[in-house]
């Protein structure tokens, strides 16, 4: 063995070395999730709920509702159900976590990896790590964000009492939880997809539609989706509409747990996968 | 206690199939130390299995180990294995130093070791004023170059090296063989696959012939020379009385054939047994029969070896 390489095997142990690696994947690919040639589209999935909220700052709509201070928690909450945690981390967590082998195999630069003295489950992780912060840091920041927007623009003093005082910040928390959780699930989810799938796409139209049909299914099947639990996690519910089985949420210590032991699982699965992947770009 | 195996790189009884198409069939190798070259024409293998060797592709069938490691187990293997490979790309909007720390980081080494390191490689190759331009706006020989300096940046005891002339102009063709010849020199396994056969009959300490899938020779140029009884080997002798040597040598039973040279000074000989000849040249040199002013062996190399056994059937040598 070289010299260069006996200094890595004999100075410490797998798991500081596996850490070590970890944080070297995890930065590189984080300077590829923010700046990289992909990453435009994921600010513009992230920048999407703030467009219609600055509208409603300026343009304050005719209808008594928007004078009511108590009626925005409501409206919120529908406003993120319905397209930031539906439609804009589901899809931007689509396209983060799928591009973290698919953009590889696309751009032909993954046998880097696989040809680096590193365990390819070590690879999985650090990936999944990548792509959870740079998840977590814009949609959790479009969460936060787009509450204040609604909030302060129109009920200045009273907005900032709230989230001081009263049970503002709570709720902005939770928000905020809600959708780590949701990065956490879906990005397990799209790993293993843009592992398996070719075209990843259809997948992900698949389980956007499962998830939007949720309020429709019988309890049980309500409980094999990620939103199902999100949902049981909301700080103020939302009315699913006249035909939605109504089903008991699932209380948050079995949610988020749940949660977690299946995204264990899941990236378990993905591991084993890539153990066994071969790179053969021309069949790509 | 080292046990042999631990030096060698084995193929057990290696299958590749892609689907229905074969990519290698039953290989069984034992490559020891030194610079083995892979020849055959276009689609013979040679790419497959050096990503069968390095773990990007997995044998349908049989096993490989690299001095006694798994090619499953990647964290041991490439610290001891190097890989150039044939694939042109490159991470997007990288520079030539950050391909060779960022992935040298990956492998674990401290950020101050994988600057060294990378400039070293770097230094190796002659890259160290492009290092620090982006990889995208290389020239080919210089992507070939950062791709060697990739693969040797970690100072690995096995280097393969697919390809690894390809696109390199003839002054930096010889450096990078000079360099070859070196880590041989320094006990490394060099697995190289090309098909410039001068370049590799330059260099190569045994040879791996390869085609459609199937090994059809391997070890030593002269020696499969040797054994390739269907073809005799064809000498040359520039001498004064050609002739009379013409005649001498084609009462031996091993002489196949014997030509004169059109100038009439020399002639070529057929034979099934080199050595009987040389050793029969030599008896007519001593008892003053002929006056011999040169002999050389006409296809004793590897283009005369891969003709007759693989031919033009792949028009890629």
């Amino acid at each position: 063995m070289s010299a260069a390489t006996e200094t890595i095997s004999k100075q410490e142990s797998s798991s500081s070395l596996w850490l070590r690696q970890i944080g070297a994947i995890v930065r590189l690919e984080m300077e590829k999730n923010f700046f990289g040639r992909r990453s435009f589209l994921i600010y513009l999935i992230a920048l999407l709920p703030l467009l219609p909220l600055l509208v409603l700052a300026i343009v304050v709509p005719p209808s008594n509702e928007w004078r009511d201070f108590n009626w925005l928690s409501g409206f919120y909450a529908a406003f993120y159900g319905g397209l930031i945690l539906r439609t804009v981390v589901f899809f931007g967590c689509a396209w983060i976590f799928m591009n973290l082998f698919r953009g590889e195999i696309v751009d032909r630069s993954l046998h880097y990896y696989f040809l680096s003295a590193v365990r390819r489950e070590v690879l999985v992780v650090g990936k999944y790590l990548s792509g959870l912060i740079t998840a977590i840091v814009l949609f959790t920041g479009t969460t936060v964000v787009s509450l204040l927007l609604l909030y302060l623009p129109r009920f200045y003093s009273q907005s900032v009492r709230y989230f001081i005082e009263g049970q503002g910040f709570k709720q902005l928390l939770t928000y905020a939880g809600i959708t780590i959780l949701a990065c956490i699930g879906y990005g397990a989810f799209f790993l293993v997809v843009g592992l398996f799938v070719r075209n990843p796409i259809i997948p992900a139209v698949v389980l956007y539609g499962w998830e939007w049909l949720n309020f429709l299914l019988p309890p049980l099947l309500k409980k094999i989706s990620v939103i199902h639990y999100l949902n049981s996690l909301a700080p103020v519910p939302v009315s699913e509409g006249p035909f939605a089985v109504v089903a008991e949420p699932t209380p948050a210590w079995i949610a988020i747990p749940s949660m977690m032991l299946v995204t264990v699982i899941v990236l378990a699965i993905a591991g084993r996968r890539i153990k066994h992947m071969e790179v053969r770009y021309g069949s790509d | 206690m080292t046990h042999v195996n631990d030096q060698l790189i084995i193929f057990n009884d290696v299958s590749k199939f892609y689907g229905e198409i074969l990519g290698v069939n039953r290989v069984n190798l034992q490559i020891a130390p030194g610079i083995t070259s892979l020849v055959g024409p276009n689609g013979a293998g040679k790419s497959t299995l050096m990503n069968l060797m390095t773990g990007l592709l997995r044998p349908t069938k049989g096993t490989i180990k690299i001095l006694g490691i798994s090619v499953d187990d990647p964290e041991r293997l490439f610290r001891k294995v190097g890989y150039c490979t044939q694939f042109d790309s490159f991470p997007r909007g990288v520079t030539g130093r950050e391909l060779l720390v960022s992935f040298l980081l990956v492998a674990g080494f401290k950020r101050k070791q994988a600057n060294e390191l990378a400039l070293q490689a770097l230094e190796r190759v002659n890259l160290v004023e492009a290092a620090d331009r982006k990889v995208a706006g290389y020239s080919k020989g210089m992507r070939q170059r950062i791709r060697l300096a990739q693969a040797i940046a970690h100072e690995p005891v096995v280097l393969i090296l697919d390809e690894p002339l390809n696109g390199l102009d003839p002054m930096v063709r010889s450096e990078t063989i000079a360099l070859f010849r070196k880590l041989a020199a320094e006990g490394l396994h060099l697995i190289i696959s090309s098909h410039i056969l001068h370049e590799v009959d330059m260099m190569s300490d045994r040879v791996v012939l390869l085609n459609n899938g199937y090994i059809v020779a391997q070890g030593n140029v002269h020696g499969v020379r040797d054994e390739m009884e269907e073809h005799p080997m064809q000498i040359f002798i520039r001498c004064d009385n050609p002739s009379k040597l013409a005649s001498f040598v084609f009462a031996q039973d091993h002489v196949v054939e014997a030509r004169l040279n059109e100038d009439r000074g020399g002639l070529f000989i057929k034979t099934r047994d080199a050595d009987r000849f040389y050793l029969l040249l030599n008896q007519a040199v001593a008892n003053g029969e002929i006056n011999i002013e040169a002999v050389a062996p006409v296809d004793d190399d590897l283009s005369a070896v891969y003709q007759y056994l693989i031919g033009n059937s792949g028009g890629a040598a």
